[in-house]
């Protein structure tokens, strides 16, 4: 259940930058070679979002598609399960360009009309 | 009220990068490598550490034991005469599934880095969550077994891809399981194509001697040679 310590780590995140206004959304960036289950990840943002600026918020996942290229051939894919291995010359030294990604993306933050933001 | 738009592009685990490192600067400037030490509970993680950590030639190693309670695995090693300290992630009942830096940050102070040479952190027994989160380790190993079914590579390639090394246990009970070594090579090559494994029993000892050469040389090199 690490999902409980990733939710905490984004709460306090969407804290940093909330600047003490209330937030009602906070959307993240999860890529698809990343252990979350999204689930998982809303319930424990919910429990852990309580008597913080995050408290009813919305959590709204963006899911990352796995693209991998190989260094061998510079072929690029999506990549839907395993095997990683190049579907263009069968090599095995693959990097993941996109879909490791699990990161802040923004939030809306509700503030008072009258205060002037410098 | 009205809203605002803040962009905020951050990675989620940040803290805990940052704490890694200055665990690792910490690790590197006393000189010590670090191995972080992965798997599912029962594979032989703590099994394996006892075939390898004692009397390992040049590397003295000291020893670093994460369980969500209880020090069973830090007294099998400390019996082994070998340094070790226990971190508990819940003092009282369902603590954490994994490491995180922090908590391996809080037990810098009791582990003797100036006496090692090489600090092998065994994480909680756990397949999904250890693999997210880095401690400030400079090699990950993990191990599994062949009582687990060939297919865990593909259930949980995240673990198997967060690592340098695989350890395949258990190699003595091949003769009574319908178990296929060769799928399992298979399946872990399809979702880490070329990553090292070695092939062992902790009970009998057979392929120890690679899983300790591989630790003397990582020791020695303070990295893992592709």
């Amino acid at each position: 259940m690490h999902e409980l310590s990733i939710a905490s780590a984004i709460v306090a995140t969407a804290e940093r930058h909330a600047g003490g206004s209330p937030v009602s959304v906070v959307r993240v960036r999860v890529g698809r070679l990343r252990q979350v289950v999204p689930d998982s990840l809303e319930f424990c943002f919910g429990m852990v979002a309580r008597e913080s600026v995050c408290e009813g918020a919305r959590l709204e996942l963006e899911i990352i598609p796995a693209v991998l290229r190989c260094a061998a051939c510079e072929h690029e894919w999506e990549l839907e399960e395993p095997p990683f291995w190049c579907p263009a010359c069968a090599g095995g030294d693959v990097a993941a360009v996109r879909g490791e990604e699990l990161e802040v993306d923004s939030i809306e933050i509700e503030e008072d009309a009258c205060i002037a933001r410098t | 009220m009205h809203r605002t738009h803040v962009k905020v592009l951050e990675d989620v685990l940040d803290a805990n990068g940052t704490i890694a490192r200055a665990n690792r600067a910490d690790f590197d400037r006393e000189g010590v490598t670090v191995v972080n030490l992965m798997g599912s509970p029962g594979a032989g993680k703590t099994t394996v550490l006892e075939q390898a950590v004692g009397n390992l030639p040049g590397v003295r190693v000291g020893v670093l034991e994460g369980d969500v309670k209880g020090s069973f695995d830090a007294d099998r090693i400390a019996a082994l005469h070998v340094p070790v300290t226990q971190i508990n992630t819940d003092p009282s009942f369902g603590g954490e599934c994994h490491l995180d830096a922090n908590m391996v940050r809080s037990a810098v102070p009791m582990l003797p880095l100036a006496e090692i040479d090489l600090l092998v952190i065994e994480n909680v027994g756990n397949l999904v969550c250890p693999a997210e989160f880095q401690v400030g380790e400079h090699a990950r190993v993990m191990v599994t077994s062949v009582t687990e079914g060939e297919d865990k590579p593909l259930k949980y390639p995240l673990m198997f891809r967060a690592c340098e090394l695989v350890l395949v246990n258990k190699l003595d009970l091949l003769p009574h399981l319908d178990f296929d070594l060769d799928k399992l090579l298979y399946h872990l090559d399809a979702v880490h194509p070329g990553v090292r494994h070695i092939e062992l029993s902790a009970k009998t000892g057979e392929g120890t001697e690679a899983w300790r050469d591989w630790l003397v040389e990582v020791a020695t090199h303070g990295h893992v040679h592709a």
